[in-house]
């Protein structure tokens, strides 16, 4: 606190561009400490948090612009939520420009880091984790960016969230890199969000790998323009944890890529290996729907050049077995719905989805409608372009994003 | 002799007129240490309300671990509130709202001891709304800020005779914007025309705060068992679920709005899937199942004290049964 009164004198004398270090007191009681530096903290300023295990009964928070937030290392700076008795994540951040790094959350009992309506926010080397494996009672999401823009999710390590293990929602200008998400219901997911870069990320033993999905009824919808390249994506053999009710209850163990009701989505350059349901699922909203402003459609969905190793054998989903079998022991590493159409108020709509395959053959379920009947399925390999009707753009972050030099 | 004399009279007149509000202190940039400083109060244990400082009540209050509120507006000399039909009411700088969280020691003795716990101000500065806690020491002599909030234990004799025991958490000044929070900016929650009333208007109109309130909504108290149970249980919904689940607040994201006056029945929850939910939704479907209240996630989060299931998130840790039982009759009332 001396210290902290010394350095306000500092500042008081100061160009305000001169950024303190506030460093947390690793003695005293770790709630108080860490949050009165997060609420005392002003732009520039970067709050040290130190070296070992802190026991929090109680959710952080952090709404203050241009702050860093800074551990020791994902494994030496701990922050510990298991007696945690309120809020609903271990911490959020609801301003702008700001950077977390060099920590681990732990058993939140809510989401791991939610950040809300932030404009440039970067996650980097983080760790979020559920210690216990994979239960249906951990948090939802380990990361999780929503309402938000310019976020950099880089080196961040997530696992045993009972819905995503990295979640971005109804957010623009995504970068998820580096990272590795293991033992989560899925991996990665981007969903009602646009203009997203998923790159050279780990997504192994979850449920589900990578997810682009869009959602009806929700403030933001129309998510777009996704590309998914040099992931390694494989043995994604967890069976599904999650909590029935959410969407990701419905995707089945060992789906590599799964795009559902999105738009324009590439997946290049990627490993898929081991993914006993299929490496690249490309779907429609399977529920009925009342929202008139809502395309359950995937459209312009292209699937590059990837190297695909054994998937498809066991395909967890209703009649899997029977698909695998007519096509010859497994599913080829493309499948799709066939759902061209869907019913809004007793209104038949529909469009063409646009797919496109470099391999030039993928397999339709033959299910023209959405919601779609599995037991109505009609499989059957199809010829596709094999190139694409569009590219995402590439995304690019500003030049001031958060710990980015 | 003479100037003793009249050093002694303006003492006197002194006692006799306390000194007003402190407006400075009000609008100063930084919080003052402690609420005393503020002079809201005439006394040193706030409960004698300084000149302009008005005592106020909601007809439908947010349920905080059964508490009683003691409210307060203030409202600067020479200005008035601006009336709203809608929303919050349009408060001029300088208006400080207060309210005082307590707990008799017998719930259910009218007058009974009370021990004051927190004392939350929302400041209207020429900037927008700013939002304090200050904390009472043991023996309810002062109070002072406490902007990473704090742990309380409390206890009181509920309703039902028992004992009944809470760790009460003061809210840090985070977490006050976790609630008040609108957009960028805070904002209070419950000094709207519908959840004030004409009657308590009309009054606030004689006494020069503000401008003849006209049309204000009739909407009944959620306790008010002759009204019919939906509007009141979308009453009680609003006040506790909407200061967050409203298109600018903090689970805007949701897609799930709880204003009482809604219109759209997918946002008020009906037949609405859960999106981030996660183990809250306990495997159920919807936020409201018509005419299921065991199949709704939005009374199953009422219900649990769990965090990261219970709703709200913050500012209760005890589940209010009487809130529950108006909001499962409604649902169980709903039809498809």
């Amino acid at each position: 606190m001396k210290k902290l009164l010394l350095l306000s004198a500092v500042l008081f004398a100061a160009p305000p561009a001169l950024a303190r270090t506030i460093v947390v007191d690793a003695k005293a009681d770790a709630r108080e400490a860490i949050q009165t530096a997060l609420i005392e903290a002003q732009p520039g300023d970067v709050v040290e948090l130190p070296v070992g295990t802190f026991a929090l009964d109680e959710g952080l928070s952090l709404d203050v612009d241009g702050v860093t937030v800074k551990g020791a290392g994902p494994d030496r700076t701990i922050l510990s939520f298991k007696g945690q008795t309120g809020a609903g994540e271990g911490l959020l951040v609801t301003s702008d420009r700001v950077l977390l790094t060099g920590f681990a959350v732990e058993d939140s009992k809510g989401d791991g880091i939610k950040s809300k309506g932030a404009d440039k926010i970067t996650f980097h080397d983080l760790r979020v984790e559920w210690t216990g494996g994979p239960k249906p009672t951990n948090g939802a999401y380990g990361v999780y960016p929503v309402s938000s823009s310019n976020i950099l999710v880089d080196k961040v390590t997530v696992r045993g969230a009972s819905d995503a293990g990295i979640y971005v929602g109804q957010s623009k200008n995504i970068v998820v890199r580096n990272s590795l998400a293991e033992y989560n219901v899925a991996g990665i997911e981007i969903e009602n969000s646009t203009n997203a870069d998923v790159h050279d990320n780990v997504t192994t033993h979850n449920t589900g790998a990578i997810l682009i999905f869009d959602l009806p009824d929700l403030p933001v919808m129309g998510g777009h323009s996704t590309r998914i390249f040099r992931n390694k994506i494989v043995a994604n053999d967890t069976p599904n944890f999650a909590p029935k009710g959410n969407i990701v209850a419905t995707v089945p163990m060992g789906t590599g890529v799964m795009v559902m009701a999105n738009r324009s989505v590439h997946v290049f350059d990627n490993e898929f290996a081991n993914n006993a349901t299929a490496h690249v699922m490309v779907v429609a909203y399977p529920q009925a729907i009342n929202d008139a402003s809502y395309n359950p459609l995937p459209r312009e969905v292209f699937v590059g050049a990837n190297r695909f190793g054994k998937g498809g054998w066991d395909p967890g989903f209703p009649g899997g077995k029977e698909l695998a079998a007519a096509a010859g022991g497994a599913l080829p590493p493309v499948v799709w719905d066939g759902a061209e159409s869907w019913t809004i108020k007793g209104e038949v709509k529909g469009e063409p989805v646009k797919l496109g395959f470099a391999g030039g053959k993928l397999m339709s379920f033959g299910m023209p409608q959405a919601p779609t009947d599995p037991t109505k399925a009609k499989p059957a390999l199809i010829d596709v372009p094999t190139t694409p009707v569009s590219f995402p753009p590439e995304v690019r972050l500003p030049a001031d994003q958060p710990g980015v030099s | 002799m003479r100037s003793a004399l009249l050093a002694l009279a303006s003492l006197t007149l002194v006692a006799a007129q306390p000194a007003p509000v402190a407006l400075d202190a009000l609008l100063a940039e930084t919080p003052a240490p402690t609420l005393a400083a503020y002079r809201l109060f005439t006394d040193a244990k706030a409960t004698q309300p300084n000149s302009r400082v008005t005592p106020y009540t909601l007809n439908t209050p947010l349920f905080s671990d059964y508490a009683l509120k003691h409210r307060y507006v203030f409202v600067p000399p020479g200005k008035t509130i601006g009336y709203r039909a809608s929303g919050v009411l349009d408060f001029p700088v300088g208006t400080a709202l207060v309210k005082t969280f307590a707990y008799p020691a017998d719930l259910r003795v009218k007058g009974s001891p009370e021990r004051f716990l927190e004392t939350r101000l929302l400041i209207r500065k020429a900037d927008g709304w700013a939002a304090y806690p200050y904390v009472w020491n043991a023996d309810g002599s002062a109070a002072v800020l406490k902007k990473a909030g704090a742990r309380l234990d409390a206890g009181w004799i509920h309703s039902d005779g028992k004992p009944r025991n809470v760790r009460w958490s003061v809210p840090n000044v985070n977490q006050c914007k976790g609630c008040h929070a609108s957009g960028e900016a805070i904002t209070p929650i419950g000094p709207k025309a519908w959840n004030l009333g004409a009657t308590q208007l009309a009054s606030w109109t004689r006494l020069g705060l503000m401008a003849a309130a006209t049309g204000v909504p009739k909407v009944p108290a959620w306790d008010d068992a002759s009204a019919p149970v939906a509007i009141r249980a979308r009453a009680y919904i609003d006040v506790n679920c909407a200061h967050c689940h409203t298109a600018k607040g903090p689970a805007s994201n949701s897609g799930l709005y709880l204003e009482w006056d809604q219109p759209d029945r997918v946002a008020q929850g009906i037949g609405k899937r859960p999106v981030a939910a996660g183990r809250a939704s306990a495997g159920l479907d919807f936020a409201i199942a018509p005419g299921h209240p065991d199949a709704s996630i939005l009374v199953h989060r009422m219900e649990s004290t769990e965090p990261g299931i219970m709703m709200p998130e913050l500012g209760r840790t005890l589940t209010h049964a009487e809130g529950v039982a108006l909001v499962r009759a409604y649902v169980a009332g709903l039809t498809p």
